[in-house]
């Protein structure tokens, strides 16, 4: 179906599937229990994980298909997101000229970052790339702040001129919407103990991020795929059979930029704030973290690693001191103590610890990324009966 | 190419199970809403505690956080009471709010406003917390203030010191207790005027963005009406680290003052090195080179070191002031802590009660009764004298301290020393002053 063959039709319904569910999914225990704590299932957690999830989908195309690594990705998310707020401030609260201006406008900066950075590969890539993020990080944070605000960040305020909507007339700011649909109305299920928030924004990202999922899977199985990973493997040689290899990566790299402009957009939709850090080389880093923690070139992993990063941020940064004593009160004082300082040092503001430990961890240990690791446990699941039988085909010395 | 086999059998069981799932949500009971945002229903109320816990700003943003512990357990009815016991509203009795119990959950805002924001609405939409609290840093501050506003909770912001806060960026839901540049400017110049004469020529370094700006003009505006001339206001990038660049020119300017705009590690690395460069021993025009930092904080006087002394200042509070609701806070705060709290501290402390004192006097925990129980209260005993909630605003008047610092510091904590605690008279704007105008604070935003 969609053009795809069999098997890709259903990693396609599976991604729909366990899009559609997130909701469900993320929020396992109920409202009142104590482990209520790792619960990510509220929209504006989900909603990241379904753009930034997105981002890295933009960013796998390039340095998954072509390993080239973009150091800069950070600057399309943040023109994007400056697009959209314009948008909001100068035309309507509508989300959608809103993602279009951002994807077109990160587009048309891609291209001619992308066109100098391109002239170099490897890590003079890298380092060009990184150089035109934190250029526009600092020409956001301070001189372009007529069109940025600056630190404070760009804002929608009352009195922006939003020419298709009309004057506000009740005082309250207006909240960016799909036709009278607002991205944060949010409808909320009791079911007995647990709850769940299905919320419009999250599901508008969610079918985006859908979308966005498909496109790089077309690319993957295309010709064009196909040439990029040429790029990747060997450049030279592709060069010498006289093929001009430059408008492919630039097109991926045009590519991947859409989709962090597209993401950039959508962040902005789901709050209506750009911030200049969003630019910053933390933020180029971490999408690099994400593809590499959930595996470099396949097509699920950076959805994985987006969210697992994410919930990192969200979650174990929110563990503090006095919820650790909650659960460790049962220890005896002393003991008790030890642990609390032991497991603080890995939550609250330790988190950023326990991520590095982790990327580690699986960088040494799992190089493919956390795919590499469910491959792995599915293998062991499937070949579970089958041990004793190796054992005796093994041939006699 | 695609292939699509719709069996009959097939197409009744999806849509069997469609209708099914479609049905489902109207035998749930959807959430009722309380006319606001997460109306507290149990025995508890939470509160977000949202500050830097890492980044440039973590240390202020632990003191803080530590300052909310104290709070929460005086107002749940724990420790000695602190300032609830030469607070001028005698409301609060030690049982939470309104009989609640306080809760709250902290978040790391790494002082940016994207992961501020992400963690302030995982407090309103996950941990259902009614006030949000915190921020080192105006952009942030700014950033949360307007997330509260559109969320519909109350935000009640801590150190933020930029006009803009309650100027062009001014909210409903949003509350500064901390002061601005502007009262910086208006308390420092005749302090100046006293100590370095009406004839000096003043250098400004400003941190290039919104805070550094706001400072500047304010100062420049202030000092400028004593009769000094300015110079040149130079730009530098925030955390640029090294300054001696910036700092070489000012010698060969002819300006015999040097005036750094800078917050935080970029104040203590230009400070000591233009001490390094020898400007505090030059003479020009006949006169001393002198240096001035127009907002202190003890962090950045302990990490500067002997390079202040001497030098002119101006902060919010500090804890060697002799009033009661002072000595109250810093003997509860240093018998829990074992040192004495910083202003940052004392600011996140206020706010709590101070929240706490209106939910309680309004009898709701619903933001447009808070706001309006908070809106033109003036009250006392929260260590620095009468203090009005200006309703027009959202901006906090009382005096300002003007500090120096110590010539002979005894240890670690008195690094700097009062000079002057300016009346609050003095400090006093219209809220349509040039420097606060193009604001509107909307109407209160109750949410759901």
């Amino acid at each position: 179906m969609f053009g795809l063959d069999k098997k890709d039709t259903k990693f396609l319904w599976i991604v729909i599937a366990l899009t559609m569910l997130t909701p469900i999914l993320l929020n396992p225990f109920p409202t009142d229990s104590g482990l209520a704590q790792f619960n990510a299932g509220y929209p504006a957690l989900m909603q990241r994980f379904a753009i930034y999830g997105l981002m890295a989908i933009g960013f796998n195309i390039l340095f998954g298909l072509t390993g080239y690594l973009s150091f800069g990705h950070a600057a399309f998310l943040g023109v994007g997101s400056y697009a959209a707020v314009w948008m909001f401030k100068l035309l309507s609260m509508n989300v959608i000229p809103a993602i279009i201006l951002a994807t077109v406008v990160a587009g048309l900066f891609a291209l001619v970052i992308g066109y100098i950075s391109l002239r170099r590969s490897g890590i003079y890539f890298s380092i060009l790339t990184l150089a035109f993020a934190e250029m526009s990080y600092r020409l956001a944070y301070s001189v372009f702040t007529p069109i940025t605000n600056g630190e404070t960040g760009l804002q929608i305020k009352l009195d922006d001129p939003r020419v298709l909507d009309g004057a506000a007339t009740d005082g309250a700011l207006p909240v960016p919407g799909l036709f009278g649909l607002n991205m944060n109305s949010t409808y909320t299920v009791d079911l007995g103990a647990w709850s769940f928030d299905l919320n419009a924004g999250y599901y508008f990202c969610a079918v985006i991020a859908v979308l966005g999922f498909y496109m790089s899977l077309r690319i993957f199985r295309s010709p064009f795929g196909m040439m990029l990973r040429a790029v990747k493997s060997n450049q030279n040689r592709m060069n010498y059979t006289g093929l001009n290899t430059r408008p492919y990566t630039l097109a991926a790299f045009v590519i991947s930029g859409m989709y962090a402009g597209l993401a950039g957009g959508l962040l902005a939709a789901m709050d209506p704030l750009a911030g200049a850090e969003r630019m910053q080389w933390t933020a180029s880093g971490e999408v690099v973290l994400m593809t590499i923690l959930g595996g470099v070139g396949t097509l699920f992993g950076p959805i994985i690693g987006a969210g697992f990063i994410k919930y990192c941020e969200n979650i174990f940064s929110k563990i503090n001191e006095n919820i650790l004593h909650d659960w460790f009160s049962f220890l005896p004082d002393s003991l008790e103590s030890v642990v609390v300082w032991f497991f603080a040092r890995f939550v609250g503001e330790g988190w950023h610890l326990t991520l590095g430990v982790l990327f580690m961890l699986i960088v040494i240990f799992l190089p493919g990324g956390l795919v590499e690791g469910g491959q792995r446990i599915a293998a062991w699941y499937r070949n579970r009966g089958k041990s004793e039988d190796k054992a005796t085909k093994q041939p006699a010395e | 190419m695609s292939k699509m086999n719709f069996s009959r059998r097939g197409v009744l069981k999806t849509g069997a199970i469609a209708g099914a799932g479609l049905t489902l949500p109207t035998y749930l009971r959807a959430d009722a809403h309380a006319g606001f945002t997460n109306a507290p229903t149990g025995s508890t109320v939470k509160l977000g505690f949202n500050v830097p816990q890492t980044g440039p700003y973590a240390q202020e943003g632990l003191d803080e956080l530590d300052a909310y512990y104290l709070a929460v357990e005086h107002l749940n009815g724990g420790g000695d009471g602190g300032m609830l016991n030469t607070f001028s509203s005698k409301v609060l009795d030690g049982t939470g709010i309104l009989g609640k119990k306080v809760e709250y959950v902290t978040g790391d805002t790494q002082t940016k406003s994207d992961v501020a924001r992400a963690s302030a609405q995982s407090m309103i939409q996950k941990d259902g917390v009614v006030m949000v609290t915190g921020g080192s840093s105006s952009g942030v501050a700014v950033a949360v203030q307007s997330l509260c506003q559109e969320a519909g909770v109350i935000f009640m912001a801590a150190l933020t010191h930029s006009n803009d806060t309650t100027g062009k960026d001014r909210k409903r839901n949003g509350f500064r207790y901390f002061f601005n540049a502007y009262m910086s400017g208006a308390a420092l110049a005749p302090v100046l005027s006293n100590v370095y004469g009406n004839e000096r020529r003043a250098y400004h370094l400003t941190a290039d963005y919104t805070w550094g700006w706001t400072q500047e003009e304010s100062i420049k505006a202030s000092t400028e009406a004593l009769g000094w001339e300015t110079v040149q206001t130079v730009r530098t990038p925030v955390g640029a680290g090294d300054f001696s660049s910036y700092i070489a020119p000012v010698l060969n300017s002819g300006a015999d003052t040097l005036i750094l705009n800078h917050y935080g590690g970029d104040m203590v690395n230009s400070l000591t090195q233009a001490v390094q460069f020898g400007l505090r021993d030059k003479m020009v025009n006949g006169k001393q080179f002198e240096v001035i930092v127009p907002l202190y904080s003890e962090l950045m006087a302990a990490g500067a070191g002997a390079n202040i002394q001497g030098v002119y200042g101006s902060m919010n509070w500090n804890w060697q002031l002799q009033d009661a609701g002072t000595q109250a806070f810093v003997k509860s705060f240093g018998e829990k802590y074992g040192r004495p709290p910083s202003g940052s501290a004392h600011t996140a402390y206020v706010q709590t009660i101070l929240y706490a004192d209106a939910v309680t006097r309004a009898g709701t925990f619903n933001p447009c009764g808070v706001v309006e129980a908070l809106e033109d209260f003036e009250f006392d005993g929260m260590g620095i004298g009468q203090t009005l909630y200006r309703g027009s605003d959202h901006q906090c008047f009382k005096d300002v301290l003007i500090m120096k610092g110590a010539d002979n510091p005894t240890n670690q904590y008195d690094t700097l020393e009062i000079v002057e605690v300016t009346p609050r008279a003095q400090v006093e704007y219209p809220d349509d002053h040039p420097m606060f105008a193009g604001g509107e604070l909307g109407a209160c935003n109750p949410g759901a």
